[in-house]
């Protein structure tokens, strides 16, 4: 893996300009290979097995027939290339493997070899390939540079879920024993431990209490952070990051001091500390539903009503698009509130209602922006009317901070770009592919930058966060630029001295 | 890819983090540092030889608001901070400081 200090960083240059081509320019780009253990827990092969390539096709089979969409998705393009300047991969890398049309074909000319009729008698004619082990080897490297952001699937005229053909791939590689480390260590901590991060019990307890410690000095209020308390009104699930890491542990805060001032009695489960997702991005259902199982057991047990997801892009695509399918129903829970609800509405409503009250003034010293995360833009919905996922947090930024702007329209809202780390890939082993893929959304903030002196960047999700602090700098901004929306919320927040 | 300390070859992960917790000893540090052109001070150790007393007690790596507490207690309210942390370790302190100070590296979207 090579240094950042060796890694060729991408010029700002003109905005969203596509780059000449590269040809396999990222072609030595790809994660560590998950071991044994880490695949063997999640019910995978530990290594290539002998007869991975008879597996790799029964297992492609078996997607097909089982989603019809993802059959769909492999039948239905006709390479009219309107995706190939879309992705922030190619954009930032060049690499015309990059262009999703060309990702996604690795996978599509093995399937017409194998499943189509003219792939399988005429298959140079429909560009139809066998399966080999180079095939493979491209299917590691490039489906490891797809965050599934599915921004190529909004300009598609077929709609095409680029990213379904992406987990695909990735499930078919971890079931014939090359899973990726970075995701499968993480999905077996969540099953062991209860989060991402492995954070036990007695840890966590210690990092909340040491937080109440902290809001109480620096804002003289007893705000509580509850752990495991039963019968709270309200369960709520956030990525372990929040626990852990800056600036993530600021919207924490955030969340902390909305509950506490509107009077909601919450909790945080020790045993579903983690609101990430990560079956998402491997493909795999079985470990998707059995991390969303943790939820409704945590849910059952502490007695709550309500499950409020805190900041975290593709744990609410999980939650808002799959939660019920997954680990439903959710009949035990308060019927008069979503289920699950996104942190996000919650402020919103009590902000509406009055509930709340927020001096932006408190934020005076800031000019803040906004990125929409690709997951919630793009997958979800927050609120009652549609777009409302894109409309909300900014109402709620809006409500906190008197200088707000947002980036150049064709980089936000349902076309916004990827931060460059998602879907599995904000791993130090992919950090040129991370830096490079960062270029776009570096891009319009420095348009708006230009015009409007930004000092912060709010986000609403776990991994844009991380991925902002490592990248901002290497494009000339501060790594303390990315902060949370609670962040913002929790700085204006008007708070009364009351102990709930 | 193992590392040699004091003649002896230790196991690491593909990152350089120590395949084995009970194979660390100071001198793993100062050896981990130096491929990293990197000269340990005696602040460094004060945050190495925090990570490790507090992975003692919770069997992980502190967060790095309770790592910045600790150091801003230790060394002056000034230091108490993550950009002293990042002077201190260019790769992020939660990753940098755990590697020298034998722990496993953070997981997750950090």
């Amino acid at each position: 893996m090579p240094k950042p200090e060796d890694i060729d960083i991408p010029k700002l240059g003109d905005f969203l300009v596509t780059p000449a081509v590269s040809p396999d320019s990222m072609a030595h780009s790809q994660p560590y290979v998950a071991n044994a253990d880490h695949q063997n827990a999640l019910g995978f092969p530990g290594e290539l097995v002998d007869n991975w390539h008879d597996v790799a096709i029964a297992k492609l089979g078996e997607l097909t027939s089982k989603s019809r969409g993802l059959q769909v998705y492999l039948d239905s393009c006709v390479k009219c290339g309107a995706c190939t300047d879309k992705c922030h991969y190619f954009l930032g890398t060049g690499d015309p493997k990059n262009m999703p049309v060309a990702r996604q074909d690795l996978l599509r000319k093995v399937y017409r070899r194998y499943f189509t009729l003219p792939g399988k008698y005429f298959p140079k004619l429909v560009g139809a390939e066998d399966l080999t082990e180079e095939v493979l080897d491209e299917w590691y490297k490039y489906y490891h540079q797809c965050s599934q952001c599915r921004r190529c699937s909004v300009y598609c005229p077929y709609g095409i879920d680029t990213s379904e053909v992406s987990m695909a791939a990735r499930e078919i590689m971890a079931s014939v024993g090359k899973g990726q480390k970075y995701c499968n260590e993480i999905i077996n901590k969540v099953h062991t431990i209860g989060n991402n991060l492995g954070l036990p019990e007695p840890a966590l307890a210690d990092t909340l209490q040491g937080l109440e410690e902290d809001v109480l000095e620096d804002d003289g209020v007893a705000v509580k952070f509850p752990l495991d308390v039963k019968g709270a009104d309200v369960l709520l699930v956030t990525p372990s990051a929040d626990f852990f890491a800056e600036p993530h542990i600021d919207g924490l805060i955030g969340y902390a001091k909305v509950f506490h001032q509107a009077g909601i009695s919450w909790t945080v489960s020790s045993y579903a500390s983690e609101a990430a997702n990560f079956g998402l991005f491997i493909g795999s259902y079985d470990n998707m539903q059995k991390m969303a199982l943790r939820i409704r057991e945590a849910a059952l047990e502490l007695g709550v009503k309500r499950i409020v997801f805190g900041e975290c892009g593709h744990a609410w695509r999980v939650g808002y698009s799959f939660l019920d399918t997954l680990a439903g129903p959710f009949d035990f829970l308060d019927g008069d509130y979503p289920v699950p609800q996104h942190i996000v509405e919650v402020t919103h409503e009590l902000i509406q209602q009055k509930r709340i009250k927020l001096d932006p003034e408190a934020n005076n010293d800031k000019r803040v922006t906004f990125h929409d995360s690709c997951n919630v833009a793009r997958a979800s919905r927050m609120g009652t009317e549609s777009g409302g996922q894109l409309v909300l947090p900014r109402e709620v930024i809006k409500a906190c901070c008197n200088h707000f702007f947002d980036m150049p329209e064709n980089t936000i809202g349902e076309a916004t770009f990827c931060c460059g780390g998602g879907g599995g890939l904000l791993t130090d082993d992919l950090v040129e592919l991370r830096i490079k893929g960062a270029l776009p959304r570096m891009q319009a903030l420095k348009e708006l930058d230009d015009q409007h002196q930004i000092t912060h960047m709010a986000a609403i999700c776990a991994i844009c966060k991380s991925q902002f602090s490592k990248v901002l700098p290497y494009y000339g901004f501060q790594m303390d630029q990315v902060i949370s929306v609670h962040q913002l919320v929790g700085d204006a927040l008007v708070m009364s001295s009351g102990e709930i | 890819m193992p590392i040699e300390v004091h003649g002896k070859s230790l196991d690491t992960d593909e990152e350089g983090y120590l395949a084995n917790l009970s194979d660390w000893a100071p001198e793993v540090a100062t050896v981990m540092a130096e491929s990293d052109e990197c000269v340990l001070s005696e602040n460094h150790w004060e945050v190495i030889n925090f990570l490790r007393e507090y992975y003692q007690e919770y069997q992980i790596a502190p967060a790095v608001r309770i790592l910045t507490k600790a150091i801003g207690r230790k060394l002056g309210k000034d230091k108490g901070n993550s950009k002293y942390l990042y002077e201190l370790f260019p790769q992020g302190p939660a990753k940098q400081a755990c590697k020298y100070a034998g722990l496993p590296k953070p997981t997750g979207c950090v």
